[in-house]
C-alpha cells in the first residue's frame, strides 16, 4: 500500500538509524515529523511505532502514513509512558530544538531500554571555517533555515553531546558519523568531519 | 475523492426493550420498557464488523445524516461528515446513530409515557447518567446483531458516551473517536448547566416539570439555549461572525430591543430550539453530564482504563475550545497512554470554539477517514462487496 519508503530513498541520517533497530521492536520516536522514518520501520522492521510531533501538519501526515502519533511538547517529558515501555526511543534532529536536554535524555533512558540520538555537528570543519571567515552563525548542511528563523534553540557539536553522556552517567554504545551522504570512520577527527551524528545511548 | 455525497433519504427507527424486566439504572432506580429512536446508514459487511456507532452530543438526536423528505430543509446533525467518501464513510461502514435515553426526539424521556400512570414521567422520570445512555445502547447494538462495534465516536457529550462505552463494554470497541470532550465534567462545566437549569426553574410556566398539557415553559429553555450557544463559539468566532454590527438598523436606538446581530442570533437560535426540545430533557441531560466523571472511584483516570488497552482511540480537542480546553483531551490521552493504549492526539488549530468539531469538516474527514483506514486495515476488516467492485471500476 504506502510500501514506497524503500532504503534508498530514506535520508541517508534516517537509513542509518535505521540500520540500528532490530525487527519487532517497540519504538517511540520523538519529534518524528511527518512520519517518514517511522513509516518506514513499521513497513520494513514490522516494529510497533509510536510517535510524539509538536506540529499539527506533521501529527495529520503521520495519521495519513497510517502511523499512531501524539500531539505534545518534548519539554513537558514523557511522564505518562511507563518505565521501559519502548526497546528503542529516538530523536532524530530534534536535539537543538529542546529547552531542557537533561530531562529529554533522563526520560528517554527511562521509558526506553536505549535511546538513538541523531543530531548536526556544528563542530564540522566547514562550520568552524565559516564562523572564523565571516563572523555569521554557520548553518551545518542539512539544517537549512537560517538562525532567525527557526525555534532552534543551540548549535552543539559530537564533542559536546559526548561530554554531556560522559557526565550524565549515559554510555554512547554505538556511533555512527556521515559526512553529508557518506559514511566516515570513527577517528579521532570525526568532529572535525562529520556533518551528522547519530549515537546509540544506554544507562 | 470529494464527492460530497448524501445518504439520501432516511428513516427514524424504533427499538423497544425492557418491557419485562426493566433496566437497572446507575442512581438505583430501574427504568422501562425503553424505547430507542436510531437511524442506520450503509451497509454492514458479512461478519457484522464494519459498524461504527455515532454518539450525539447534548441537544443531538439520532438524526446525525441525510434527509426525511426531499423537501426538508436541512441534513442531519452531521451530514457533514457521515456519508459516500465523507468521513464516516456509508460506502465502507455500516453507521448507527440513536437517540439518547432521557432525550426528547423518540427515545423513551421525562416526556414518554409512564405506564404507571398513563401521563407524561415529567420529574417522576428515573435521574440517568452517561453509563445508563450507554447501558441503553448496548441492548440496540445487541438487537442489530453486532457483537463488536469497529468504532464509537463522538464529540462534547457524544464524546463523553465513547469514553464510558471504552470503560463500559471494552470487548466490544476496537477504535474509539472521542472528540472535543472530557472525561470528568469540570466545575465551570456544572456551572454553565445549573445556569441553564435555573433559567428553566425560574419559568413559571415549568410547574415542577408538570406541563405537558400546558403551555411549555420557552422561556427558560430559549434562555438555557442562549447561554449553551454562547459557550459553544469564541471570542474569535464571535468577532467574525457578529462584530459589534447592528441588525436591521443603521444606529443605535438607546432602548432596549433587540439591536446587536450577535443578540439576535441568540435569541433566534434560543427560540427555535424550543421547537425541537423538551425542557425537562435539557434538565435530565444537564445533570447527566454533570454526573460524568470517569476517574471516580479510581486513584487515578488510567485505572479506569485497565481494560480498554486494546482499543485504538483518536483524541481531538481544538485550539479555542475553552469549554472543553485541550487539557481535558490531554489528560484523557495520558490516562491511555499509561496504559498502553494505542492512542492518537490532535490538538487541531480552529478559531470556532467547542463548535469547531462540527465545523473544522476538511480537517475532520482525512483525520477521521485516514484513522479508519488504519483501524481496519490492522484488524482485517472486510469492507462490504459493492464497494470493493466499484473501486476496482474507478481504477
Amino acid at each position: 500500500m504506502e510500501n514506497n519508503s524503500t532504503i534508498s530513498n530514506l535520508r541517508p541520517d534516517l537509513q542509518a538509524i535505521a540500520e540500528l533497530i532490530r525487527p519487532g521492536e517497540k519504538v517511540l520516536d520523538l519529534g518524528c515529523g511527518d512520519g517518514e522514518l517511522l513509516q518506514y520501520l513499521v513497513a520494513n522492521y514490522q516494529v510497533t511505532g509510536r510517535g510524539i510531533e509538536l506540529s499539527e501538519d506533521g501529527v495529520l501526515s503521520c495519521v495519513k502514513r497510517g502511523l499512531s502519533v501524539r500531539q505534545g511538547n518534548l519539554d513537558e517529558g514523557l511522564g505518562d509512558y511507563p518505565d521501559l515501555s519502548f526497546d528503542t526511543v529516538i530523536l532524530s534532529q530534534t536535539l537543538p530544538y529542546l529547552d531542557d536536554i537533561e530531562l529529554i535524555f533522563n526520560e528517554m533512558l527511562r521509558v526506553g531500554r536505549r535511546a538513538i540520538v541523531s543530531f548536526a555537528n556544528w563542530g564540522y570543519w566547514r562550520c568552524r571555517l565559516s564562523f572564523l571567515l565571516t563572523g555569521r552563525v554557520p548553518v551545518p548542511p542539512g539544517l537549512p533555515q537560517p538562525w532567525f528563523d527557526s525555534p532552534r534553540a543551540r548549535p552543539l557539536t559530537v564533542r559536546d553531546v559526548g561530554e554531556f553522556c560522559q557526565q550524565h552517567g549515559i554510555r554512547i554504545t554505538r556511533q555512527i558519523y556521515l559526512q553529508g551522504a557518506k559514511r566516515i570512520p570513527v577517528r579521532r577527527d570525526k568532529n572535525l568531519r562529520a556533518t551528522v551524528a547519530i549515537f546509540e545511548l544506554k544507562r | 475523492m470529494q464527492a460530497q455525497r448524501s445518504v439520501g433519504i432516511v428513516q427514524r427507527k424504533y427499538f423497544t426493550f425492557a418491557q419485562d424486566a426493566p433496566m437497572p439504572l446507575d442512581s438505583g432506580e430501574t427504568l422501562g420498557p425503553i424505547t430507542l429512536a436510531y437511524e442506520t446508514y450503509g451497509q454492514l459487511n458479512e461478519d457484522r464488523s464494519n459498524a461504527i456507532l455515532i454518539l450525539h452530543a447534548l441537544s443531538g438526536d439520532s438524526h446525525a445524516a441525510g434527509y426525511y423528505t426531499p423537501n426538508d430543509a436541512k441534513p442531519g446533525w452531521w451530514d457533514d461528515c457521515i456519508g459516500p467518501g465523507k468521513a464516516f464513510d456509508t460506502n465502507k461502514y455500516f453507521v448507527i446513530c440513536s437517540n439518547v435515553i432521557g432525550g426528547c426526539q423518540g427515545s423513551t424521556g421525562p416526556g414518554s409515557i409512564n405506564p404507571k400512570t398513563g401521563k407524561p414521567y415529567g420529574l417522576n422520570f428515573p435521574v440517568i447518567t452517561i453509563a445508563d445512555m450507554v447501558r441503553a445502547q448496548r441492548h440496540l447494538i445487541d438487537h442489530l446483531g453486532i457483537d463488536t462495534l469497529l468504532a464509537v465516536a463522538g464529540g462534547s457529550m457524544g464524546g463523553m458516551q465513547v469514553l464510558q462505552w471504552m470503560v463500559s463494554y471494552p470487548e466490544r470497541v476496537r477504535a474509539a473517536l472521542p472528540l472535543a470532550t472530557t472525561a470528568r465534567h469540570s466545575p465551570m462545566l456544572i456551572a454553565f448547566s445549573e445556569v441553564g437549569r435555573q433559567a428553566i426553574y425560574a419559568d413559571p410556566n415549568w410547574h415542577n416539570g408538570d406541563y405537558y398539557d400546558k403551555t411549555p415553559p420557552n422561556t427558560g429553555l430559549a434562555l438555557a439555549r442562549m447561554i449553551g450557544h454562547i459557550t459553544y463559539l469564541s471570542e474569535e468566532s464571535m468577532h467574525q461572525k457578529f462584530g459589534r454590527r447592528l441588525q436591521g438598523r443603521e444606529r443605535y436606538g438607546y432602548e432596549f430591543e433587540t439591536e446587536f446581530a450577535v443578540e439576535s442570533y441568540l435569541k433566534y437560535n434560543g427560540n427555535r430550539f424550543t421547537e425541537r426540545f423538551d425542557a425537562n430533557s435539557y434538565l435530565y441531560i444537564t445533570k447527566a453530564m454533570d454526573y460524568f466523571d470517569l476517574s471516580n472511584g479510581h486513584q487515578r483516570l488510567a485505572d479506569a482504563f485497565v481494560n480498554s488497552a486494546h482499543i485504538t482511540t483518536l483524541v481531538v480537542s481544538f485550539t479555542s475550545d475553552w469549554l472543553y480546553p485541550a487539557y481535558h483531551s490531554k489528560e484523557i490521552v495520558s490516562a491511555l497512554t499509561a496504559v498502553g493504549a494505542d492512542v492518537t492526539y490532535c490538538n487541531l488549530q480552529s478559531t470556532w470554539g467547542h463548535d469547531a468539531f462540527l465545523l473544522e469538516v476538511d480537517t475532520m474527514t482525512h483525520l477521521i477517514a485516514d484513522f479508519l483506514d488504519r483501524v481496519v486495515r490492522e484488524n482485517g476488516i472486510r469492507l462490504p462487496k459493492p464497494v470493493v467492485e466499484a473501486q476496482a471500476v474507478s481504477k
